[in-house]
């Protein structure tokens, strides 16, 4: 009787056991480092205009709440309306190629349609003023939005990356005055953390209830 | 079938009887048995059966789908039954798994030679019911294209299963079982494979048992391993048959309503499953014996160690029935107490006594030999006990969940028909009748190299080998 399979078929079998072994170990290692590149970080978003952070807060050191006026007060940041462009530039670059989105939109009466960077899904409750006025600043979040010319997403807002703050405060609130800093030095947080959620009156038992984010 | 009865005079202790009948060598099991996979020849019912499975087949697409689109809200489940025929269906399906698995790891490390000749007809039944029962948690969960988060892995959300949860305890437990049961099924497939491979004269068949034989070529090598694996398997499976009808018991006795509560769910559950499990595997050995011509490797005398096991674990499921009672009164508890007269004289009363009489007093007969020995008869009570199991299932759950603590509370359970539950469970029919219509016809459906071994044995009973082995 002459045989169904050669050899060769041998190694086959061996190999199959080996393979499965390293499709797992490239499971898991394509698993954890996927993240950056399923929720695009680090890649500059187009926009309408050349907008750059790093020019208005870094080099004029442009306050954050200058522009995002509601981030203490509501859920939403807020854009600016074109007007508080013309704040200045109504008065500096007033003909630069660059700005005539800001002028078109100023003349017409039409806001500029920025292109959100950052998005959380609709299954989660999030509200930037309570966030700030217990002390969370928005480089935290935000990452060093002083450092990009063109923004991009810092980080993948997973509920991990949530999680890690919510289960531990302490590493992240800042005392008042520096939440729009973004330079602050957390190299002596150590004590004042644990002062500050105190402070503040944080409940860190609360902070990881399901129901404080998913409503 | 009644041509069969009476084929051992009253007289014949079936002790006595051989466990292969006809003359049988090593080749004519061979044949035998090999030929229904080589062959194919097909039986007129096995087209019947197909078509049916094929129907059933079809209203598991139909209501899946439909189920699919619009959310678990087609089932008849809501409050205060939240719990319908998804979970019933689902301890109904993994119940009957377990006299595949009882069959195939108990009995052989117990070296009940009469195993030998049902083992893989009752492990493939497991394997299917199995499948049939974890399509209802996951698909009862409303999401099941999340139903991974149920297996603890580090994931993007930083949290875990509730470990505290019987339900993820059900999930290990369910899993492990398809996974043993379905490593143990085919280790015991594999030298069938080989025979079938070398015998085979289709190129496809033959390339596709032979991968599937893994290269078993026969040797003593091969078959020391294969007996030491299989044995490895038969000992992990074992506490499986105990195992996880316990935990799926504690689904429910791990809660506080009125009727799930009790200490004595694990045993009782583990007991109406094999008790189930032996009908099952009845109803379907009862046909296909006959069909195939298989009834010289699985004869009356299989028939009534079945029929025997049946009445002992359908005697402690009855001895469940009237402990929930006994507790009931004598818990002194309110709501307890409450819960047994609305069993006894509720609602639902009718499929209270409709199973007092399916599980505790129909099995009663198999006590008379008249009635073990009977094909038809078994088929019957068969029938009857596998429906009483399915009944018993309804009366603990939606029965106790519809009357529970607050009187403001209480409801009905209806289930939904067409698109919904009813036409769900007839559809996890087609899966389990057509996945055992396609087991019959392309795997032998009784393992032939235990059968020659077997054969070895009954021949060469006063060989000392064979006394060694008996003895061991």
């Amino acid at each position: 009787m002459p045989q169904i399979f050669s050899k060769k078929a041998n190694y086959l079998a061996r190999g199959s056991i080996v393979m499965t072994g390293v499709v797992f170990v490239l499971i898991v290692l394509i698993s954890h480092n996927v993240t950056a590149y399923t929720h695009d970080l680090g890649v500059a978003f187009q926009q309408p205009a050349p907008f750059s952070h790093k020019h208005h807060v870094k080099e004029l050191g442009i306050d954050c709440r200058y522009c995002h006026q509601s981030v203490e007060k509501g859920p939403f940041a807020g854009l600016p309306p074109t007007e508080t462009c013309y704040t200045c530039h109504s008065q500096i670059w007033t003909n630069s190629p660059l700005l005539k989105v800001v002028r078109d939109s100023y003349t017409t009466n039409t806001p500029i349609e920025w292109n959100r960077v950052n998005n959380l899904p609709d299954f989660v409750y999030f509200d930037h003023s309570v966030h700030v006025a217990k002390g969370v600043s928005c480089y935290t979040c935000h990452g060093q939005v002083d450092q990009m010319n063109l923004l991009y997403k810092e980080n993948a807002f997973e509920m991990i990356w949530c999680l890690r703050c919510h289960r531990n405060p302490e590493a992240q609130v800042r005392p008042k005055s520096e939440i729009f800093n973004p330079n602050y030095d957390y190299s002596q947080h150590e004590t004042l953390g644990k002062q500050l959620v105190e402070q503040y009156g944080i409940k860190k038992e609360q902070l990881t209830n399901c129901w404080i984010c998913h409503r | 079938m009644s041509e069969m009865n009476g084929k051992y005079p009253e007289d014949m202790g079936l002790r006595d009887a051989p466990m292969i009948e006809g003359e049988h060598d090593y080749g004519t099991v061979t044949d035998k048995i090999g030929s229904i996979v080589l062959d194919r020849p097909s039986p007129r019912q096995w087209y019947i059966w197909g078509g049916i499975a094929g129907i059933c087949l079809g209203s598991f697409l139909v209501s899946f789908c439909w189920l699919i689109y619009k959310g678990v809200g087609v089932w008849g489940i809501n409050n205060p039954c939240g719990w319908g025929f998804d979970i019933i269906n689902f301890v109904w399906w993994i119940g009957i798994g377990h006299a595949g698995t009882l069959i195939s790891a108990i009995l052989l490390l117990m070296r009940q030679r009469w195993r030998t000749s049902i083992n893989r007809l009752a492990e493939t039944m497991t394997l299917f019911a199995v499948c049939c029962a974890g399509l209802f948690p996951l698909l009862h969960t409303g999401r099941p294209w999340v139903a991974y988060w149920l297996v603890p892995y580090p994931n993007a959300l930083a949290i875990w299963p509730q470990f505290r949860s019987p339900l993820v305890w059900d999930v290990f437990a369910v899993t492990t079982y398809l996974t043993v049961s379905a490593l143990f099924w085919y280790v015991g497939l594999v030298p069938d494979l080989a025979t079938l491979r070398d015998k085979a004269k289709h190129k496809l068949a033959k390339i596709g048992m032979g991968i599937m034989a893994m290269g078993w070529r026969g040797s003593a090598a091969h078959w020391h391993r294969y007996e030491a694996a299989y044995l490895a398997l038969a000992g992990l499976s074992t506490p499986l048959v105990l195992s996880v009808h316990s935990i799926v018991s504690l689904d429910f006795a791990v809660s506080i309503v009125p009727g799930w509560h009790t200490t004595i769910f694990p045993p009782y559950f583990v007991a109406g499953a094999v008790f189930a499990g032996f009908a099952m595997v009845l109803l379907l050995v009862i046909p296909i014996r006959k069909w195939y011509g298989v009834a010289d490797f699985v004869t009356m005398r299989h028939m009534d160690w079945m029929a025997k096991i049946m009445l002992a674990t359908g005697l402690v499921v009855f001895y469940g029935y009237l402990m929930e009672m006994y507790y009931a009164w004598y818990s002194g508890n309110q709501f307890e107490i409450a819960l047994a007269s609305n069993r006894l004289s509720g609602d639902y009363k009718f499929w209270y006594y409709a199973l007092i009489f399916c599980n505790g007093l129909a099995p009663q007969v198999l006590w008379s030999k008249r009635v073990r020995h009977s094909l038809t008869g078994l088929f019957v009570v068969s029938l009857i006990v596998s429906i009483g199991m399915w009944l018993e299932r309804f009366v603990i759950i939606p029965v106790s969940l519809s009357h529970d603590f607050m009187p403001s509370a209480w409801g009905g359970y209806t289930p939904t028909i067409a698109f919904g539950d009813v036409m769900f469970f007839l559809g996890t029919f087609g899966i389990f009748l057509g996945g055992m219509v396609a087991f019959v016809r392309i795997l032998p459906m009784i393992p032939m190299s235990e059968i020659k071994h077997l054969l070895h044995l009954e021949k060469h009973e006063s060989h000392p080998a064979a006394q060694a082995e008996t003895v061991a």
